[in-house]
């Protein structure tokens, strides 16, 4: 036993140095971790920086205020013009059409999971409304291409293959269950003891679902639509394949229309050389999409905190 | 109380009870309506694509004439951007994760990543084609090649990773770590042999669903790989590329018929793909449950 303390062993000698090792590993793993999550600030900065500086270019050969008010929008021919209002104007359609189908189907869904339907309804109808937000959107560019376009041409036969209102219904469909999922979270969290007490007063259940649980989570609620506004702006494939590449300023959803994200996609199809004022244009519309769906989303996350009923 | 008011008092109960069983109906009528959206849409696709469905499908390359046409290419590419992108994204998501679970302070700096990522999450994905546009293809000269894309996929999914991860981490045990600090382990120690191996499952899960919607994911993907026509398999990371979203994109944007049935026919194959992936999901998710 002495001679073991006194005369440090081959194995000590080996715990020393594996405590030294630990010790250095966790001086550095805290600093690979952190330039882990560092990550997503620098791609922040990278989406901000590579749009402003190309937008600046942009905006040297086009005066800003022709770019937000002019409503002629036709970068590819000459005479060019690149007012931005008719891919405002389609994004705006296609976003209110969308929220118009995904809105009130949503947020019905939601109070019926929350409040009316049965475990193993439930335990069904959650698992499918997963699939359909999984569903990738060129699988619902084509649903919108092959069918939803053909049955509205029943009821409007001189409509065109390209329209705003098939496009704007399917990416509607998109967003349902978001818009689903985020409210019946917001209504799960309102206690079982305010549905107790309406239930009490004799309340029936839509008098519980429409005056007590609806108000009580309405700032999830907004928060959701908000959420459901902003990605319809930003969504690409549905109005890619479905919506067209006319640009015009129209209030007829019957007509084929293109969106900002639309343009995007089809400029950088075509062999655009970089530098280019073309070129340019994708940064342009890149960043005022980028400007739009970042307020909506600083907004729905205000929503959501400044207006949340604390139970 | 008169019985004229007990009769109205009754009357509008029943009238409360009507609402209540019209407003029921209706919303059971909107909850169908997302479900029977997803029944005509695989109704619509399996009908125009299941004649295609064929070995064809998945041996020949794309092709001018669309009864030669396949997705060999396509397949092969979409196998290889995810193998690249897994490790990727898994390491740098996970370690972002573990950072802002374990380590981090509760300071500024933490909750400025922590608002930072929740935004990127929102940021349309058209945005991400746009930086990887500029930064990979020219910025790095990387051009439009296979690393080019798995790089900018792999920003796009890094936020979703990253707070499903965090989750994951979250939910093991306070007295996980406290067993193994008091057993003398050092942080590390304790992250990387107590804590991740019991959440990891519940990382997994949510790697796994972040790589499926990768896979389905076209615009950014469109834009750094563009409709170039591929008839041979990418030997190297830098060699060009097309994936299944993209050649069904190119076919669905042709004229001609025909070209529909063979998209429909793709997104049967990519249908089947994210299938796959999310049952390896589930399964992982179960059994995650099992052990809490």
């Amino acid at each position: 036993m002495r001679s073991e303390t006194i005369q440090p062993s081959k194995e000590m000698g080996k715990l020393v140095f594996k405590n030294k090792k630990n010790h250095m590993l966790d001086k550095i793993v805290p600093i690979l971790l952190f330039l882990c999550a560092a990550l997503s600030i620098v791609t922040t900065i990278g989406i901000v920086i590579t749009l402003i500086s190309e937008t600046y270019q942009f905006f040297q050969q086009v005066p800003i205020m022709d770019y937000l008010f002019g409503t002629k929008w036709s970068p590819l021919i000459t005479p060019t013009s690149f007012g931005v209002l008719p891919l405002l104007s389609g994004t705006f359609m296609i976003t209110v059409i969308a929220c118009l189908v995904a809105i009130p189907l949503g947020l019905a869904s939601a109070i019926y999971l929350s409040e009316y339907a049965p475990k193993t309804v439930r335990k069904i109808i959650k698992p499918i409304l997963e699939v359909l937000a999984g569903v990738p959107t060129i699988v619902y560019g084509y649903f919108a291409l092959s069918l939803i376009t053909p049955l509205i041409r029943t009821i409007f036969p001189d409509m065109g293959v390209f329209n705003a209102l098939s496009a704007g219904i399917v990416v509607g469909i998109m967003i349902i269950p978001m818009v689903c999922s985020l409210s019946e979270d917001a209504m799960s969290a309102v206690p079982r003891s305010l549905r107790d007490g309406a239930y009490a007063l004799g309340a029936t259940r839509f008098e519980v679902a429409l005056k007590i649980v609806v108000p009580a989570a309405l700032s999830g609620i907004v928060a959701s639509a908000v959420l459901a506004f902003s990605r319809a702006i930003g969504e690409t494939m549905i109005v890619t394949v479905a919506a067209g590449a006319t640009p015009k300023l129209t209030g007829n959803p019957l007509e084929s229309i293109q969106t900002m994200t639309a343009y995007i996609v089809q400029v950088s199809l075509g062999d655009t050389p970089h530098g280019s004022i073309e070129y340019g244009t994708i940064f342009a519309v890149g960043m005022t999409l980028f400007v739009i769906t970042f307020l909506l989303n600083i907004l729905a996350q205000y929503v959501a905190r400044r207006f949340r009923e604390e139970y | 109380m008169s019985l004229l008011e007990e009769d109205t008092g009754r009357k509008q109960i029943a009238q409360r009870r009507r609402m209540d069983f019209i407003l029921h109906i209706l919303f059971v009528i909107c909850t169908s309506i997302g479900v029977l959206a997803l029944m005509a849409l695989m109704v619509d696709i399996i009908m125009d694509g299941i004649m295609r469905f064929a070995p064809d499908l998945f041996t020949n390359y794309p092709s001018r004439r669309a009864s030669q046409a396949g997705m060999k290419s396509a397949i092969v590419g979409s196998l290889y951007m995810l193998l690249i992108m897994a490790p990727l994204s898994f390491i740098l998501g996970v370690g972002a994760a573990i950072f802002l679970e374990e380590y981090a302070k509760k300071n500024r700096l933490t909750r400025l990543i922590q608002l930072n990522i929740s935004t990127l999450a929102g940021v349309p994905s058209i945005v991400y084609g746009i930086l990887g546009l500029t930064l990979f293809v020219r910025g790095l000269a990387l051009e439009r090649s296979l690393l080019s894309g798995a790089l900018t996929m792999t920003l796009l999914v890094l936020p979703i990773i990253i707070v499903s991860a965090q989750e994951a981490i979250r939910a093991v045990p306070k007295a996980r770590r406290d067993a193994s600090f008091a057993l003398g382990a050092t942080k590390w120690q304790t992250v990387s042999r107590s804590v991740m191996p019991s959440a990891l499952p519940g990382v997994l899960t949510g790697v796994i669903l972040a790589l499926s919607r990768a896979i389905g994911e076209t615009a950014p993907l469109v834009m750094i790989g563009g409709l170039t026509y591929v008839a041979f398999l990418p030997e190297s990371i830098l060699d060009s590329f097309t994936v299944m979203p993209i050649q069904i994109y190119n076919w669905i944007s042709r004229p001609n018929e025909a070209f529909h049935e063979l998209a429909a026919a793709g997104i049967i194959v990519l249908l089947i793909m994210l299938l796959l992936m999310n049952f390896a999901a589930i399964l992982l998710r179960n059994k995650y449950q099992k052990n809490v």
